[in-house]
């Protein structure tokens, strides 16, 4: 009897043992630690950053993509591209033989073709599109923030692996559009397949695409599963299985990086910085944001209408002492409109130094000797680009001060302090703004052109004409260097004319485990696994 | 007792009512626009504006809508999420378990622990191991539950590495949903190690919860027990010969019971309140860390929804410690 159990024991026991090791062999699992559950997996109907890292990320592709890391756009779905002179078609080689996912509903008999790019796109663009108002109440909210059914005319299938985009008006920005996450990719195979089986919602809750990693199972709030996919047109990825282990509390998720219990985490609080770099089993990664943090003059309120003042109000604030303490380090002086990740950035730029006596001789200079008293709204909430809104407006307040100027520090709920900022109510004001598809063009037109003073996005309510004439030049002109001499000159303009007193970009940091290779911060904040590889 | 088992039922409507009025009043005390909330958009045009105004009834008397909402909610009908568009009752249902099953751990840790807590320090009055537990109890009972989860993550999952920081299992498992109750269903799925992965990811989470219940219990213990026996009948009984076990066990404890078994009813609403905290703390899928998502997205049919069930429960569950009461003291029985 006693020999019995003991023999069962060990068995078990070896049983055990062979079964971890077996595992640990057989199969690479990346656990990611993220920072909450997506809202669903169609990444047409979400603009939120959470939902794309779980949709079209991983499991899906665009026709062009942005190249791991920058804005540089580069072919995927589509092999090559050309356009017409006038800026106005753009026709796309697609890729062929590449591979669709399949699931427990859905074996595909086919490669992506011309016909998956015509469903992806009209599905959004045409209320009678069948799959149009398939899942009851989501909105295709990305496409028609970007405007894209004024942009785009039409499509046209010219051959299997070809097709035609012609658009309304030249628009610089297309390309970049189409690589943004609402235009991914989506099998129209599988839509047919469950059309015909009459549960055509099913495509958007068990996603599939043409991506790296297929759909394993999703425990709302617990965790989502993927798996490689062996078919992956870009080669396999290296690692076997990708787990993201939703965690919402940061202090947790570090705790779970350190542990082991997680190999990259997303998000991490400034204030752990300093320990996560000091731990040897944990690598920082950094990578400045796409994104500007600014005080906005309002220039149709006196006495900001006077260009001197709003240049005197740009050399009184100490930004190095704003970096320190409402950054923590974890951002980048800004001198420019657009972040220096984004092309067309004027590095040639010098920035107002931090003077107080020239400050206050520019006062006197425009009339206020003796300096005057102004509202200062500041944020309510914590932003990308301003982790503390409050503590970021009592230290300009204070540099305002050495040269006169007295600021009364205003706030509102967040709401109501965007609805009042769009109607032109204050007279300086903290905002900043995170670019998403890595064209200038997204930060230039949306926050400093003349339309948007009316739309409200124009918060300095500047309207230039020779700033405007250069950034509308520049979203017809279809070749990017030549856009860029455009935008250099526009910064400059920018920098003259001194509508804002731009403060900081925010840097982003991605803490991973030693043993992770090959992680490489994204430009437009996702969190690609698709070439990560973990090491022994 | 049917009879006083149907006038506390008969109690608990108007409550009912009173929170459903609380909970239909919700959209329209939040600062905005009611419109603007229910549909999760902004900045409509007036046409848009003016068919979704009467899409959601609101262009209708308030006591119209109400009885509306009332009928609705009787029938089953939260309404359903403004972002992943579930049905919220369905959404409730899924992640329920998760707390229900945190909640019962905890709770029974409380009373492990805090019962013979308070029969100990009742006993042994006025001795340092009286002081201890009070003292030990009132630190626990003013711990704020993130810093104390945090805490406990800290020594035992960071230094000590004994359990994991977050989450019901290790990821390695891929644990097929039966009842929802991971202790269950990883029992169940066979798998070697599931449920002891599962017990290790559930300790800490317990802790956290049930420190406070279990602090409040242990003290009320101490203070019924020494009510009791300060009374005459237990005297009477020490006079008679009784041994001491039978004193304590059969006179004093049954009678100390009934105030502590009120407690654990109101223990009900501190422990929805406090899964809070710590489901979003431990990353557990329960309907604490659901209404936390909710409230950040401003979902407010989810955090109507969910605000009314967890009241329903709270109700529900004080119904019953109610009815229990009448059990264990038949005066009361009588009496009401």
């Amino acid at each position: 009897m006693h020999s019995i159990a003991k023999t069962i024991l060990s068995a078990g026991l070896a049983a055990t043992l062979c079964g971890y090791t077996g595992f640990a062999a057989a199969a690479k699992t990346l656990v990611y630690c993220s920072e909450g559950s997506p809202e669903g997996f169609n990444p047409q109907f979400f603009t939120t950053g959470t939902t794309q890292d779980a949709s079209s990320v991983p499991m899906m592709n665009r026709l062009v993509e942005f190249e791991l890391g920058t804005t540089n756009i580069i072919p995927a779905l589509a092999e090559s591209w050309t356009t017409t002179p006038d800026g106005l078609a753009y026709v796309f080689k697609l890729r062929k033989g590449v591979k669709f996912h399949g699931n427990d509903k859905f074996k595909p008999s086919r490669n992506f073709n011309v016909d998956d790019v015509l469903f992806s796109y009209n599905r959004q663009a045409d209320p009678n599109h069948p799959f149009h108002k398939v899942t009851p109440g989501q909105t295709f909210a990305y496409f028609e923030d970007m405007g894209m059914g004024k942009i785009v005319d039409k499509l046209e299938k010219i051959d299997e692996h070809t097709v035609r985009f012609t658009l309304k008006h030249p628009e610089a920005s297309f390309l970049a559009n189409m690589a943004m996450d609402f235009a991914s990719i989506l099998s129209a195979e599988y839509a047919d397949r469950m059309m015909a089986a009459g549960t055509p919602a099913v495509i958007d809750r068990e996603p599939i695409g043409t991506g790296p990693f297929q759909f394993g199972s999703y425990q709302k709030d617990a965790v989502i599963r993927y798996k490689a996919f062996d078919a992956y047109w870009g080669g396999r990825p290296k690692i076997d299985n990708l787990v993201y282990a939703i965690t919402p509390d940061a202090s947790v998720r570090y705790a779970k990086l350190k542990t082991g219990e997680c190999h990259v985490m997303a998000y991490p609080k400034p204030a752990d910085l300093a320990l996560m770099k000091s731990d040897p089993n944990i690598t920082v990664l950094t990578k400045e944001g796409l994104n500007v943090g600014y005080i906005a003059l309002n220039v149709e309120k006196k006495p900001f209408d006077n260009k001197l003042v709003r240049q005197a109000l740009n050399m009184s604030v100490d930004k190095a002492s704003i970096l320190n303490s409402v950054f923590q380090g974890a951002g980048k002086g800004a001198k420019n409109p657009i972040p220096p990740t984004l092309w067309s950035y004027n590095e040639k730029i010098k920035d107002y130094p931090y003077d107080v006596a020239k400050a206050k001789a520019l006062l006197a200079k425009a009339g206020f000797p003796n300096g005057f008293e102004v509202d200062l709204w500041y944020l309510p909430v914590t932003r990308p680009y301003n982790p503390d809104g409050k503590r970021m407006a009592e230290l300009i307040q204070a540099d305002w001060a050495k040269i006169g100027v007295k600021a009364k520090l205003v706030t509102f709920e967040w709401g109501e302090y965007r609805k009042r900022s769009k109607a032109g109510e204050h007279p300086s004001i903290m905002f900043g703004w995170s670019g998403d598809n890595g064209d200038p063009d997204n930060f230039f037109v949306p926050l400093l052109g003349c339309d948007a003073v009316k739309g409200g996005g124009n918060i300095s309510r500047w309207c230039n004409k020779e700033f405007e004439d250069l950034i509308q030049k520049a979203k017809t002109t279809p070749k990017q260097a030549d856009r860029a001499r455009s935008y250099l000159k526009a910064q400059e303009v920018f920098h003259e004319e001194a509508p804002w007193i731009p403060i900081a970009h925010s840097v982003v940091f991605t803490p991973v485990r030693k043993n992770v290779v090959g992680y490489k911060i994204d430009a437009t904040s996702h969190h690609f696994f698709t070439r990560v590889d973990l090491k022994n | 007792m049917l009879g006083f088992v149907l006038r506390r039922a008969g109690l608990v409507v108007p409550t009912f009512i009173g929170i459903t009025l609380l909970v239909f009043s919700l959209i329209h005390l939040i600062p905005g626009d009611a419109v603007e909330a229910m549909s999760g958009e902004r900045g409509m045009d007036p046409a848009r504006y003016a068919r979704l105004l009467h899409e959601f009834g609101l262009d209708r008397p308030l006591y119209v809508q109400y009885f509306d909402y009332l009928g609705l909610v009787l029938q089953g009908d939260l309404g359903r999420s403004l972002i992943t568009h579930e049905p919220v009752l369905k959404e409730f249902m899924t992640l329920f378990p998760a707390t229900l099953e945190l909640s019962l751990c905890a709770i029974t840790l409380a009373l492990l622990a805090g019962l013979p807590a308070g029969i100990l320090a009742a006993l042994k009055r006025n001795t340092f191991l009286d002081y201890s537990v009070m003292g030990v109890s009132l630190t626990g009972y003013s711990m704020p539950i993130f810093w104390w989860a945090l805490l406990l993550i800290m020594l035992f999952s960071v230094t000590l590495g004994w359990t994991p920081v977050s989450g019901r299992i290790d990821i390695v498992y891929d644990i097929p949903r039966v009842t929802g109750f991971m202790l269950i269903d990883g029992l169940v799925s066979g798998e070697p190690g599931a449920l002891k992965s599962a017990l290790s990811h559930l300790v800490l989470p317990a802790i956290a919860l049930g420190t406070i219940p279990l602090a409040v219990i242990a003290r009320m213990t101490r203070s019924a027990m020494l009510e009791v026996l300060r009374e005459d009948y237990v005297r009477t009984a020490r006079a008679k010969g009784l041994p001491q076990w039978r004193v304590i066990g059969l006179h004093v404890l049954r009678n100390a019971l009934i105030p502590i078994v009120t407690l654990i009813g109101l223990q009900v609403g501190t422990l929805l309140a406090g899964a809070i905290l710590t489901e979003t703390i431990f990353s557990w899928p329960g309907i604490g860390k659901w209404l936390v998502e909710a409230i950040h997205r401003r979902d407010y049919q989810v955090v109507q929804g969910g605000i009314l069930m967890s009241a329903s429960i709270i109700i529900v569950v004080n119904l019953v410690v109610d009815v229990l009461y009448g059990v264990i003291n038949p005066r009361i029985r009588h009496r009401a």
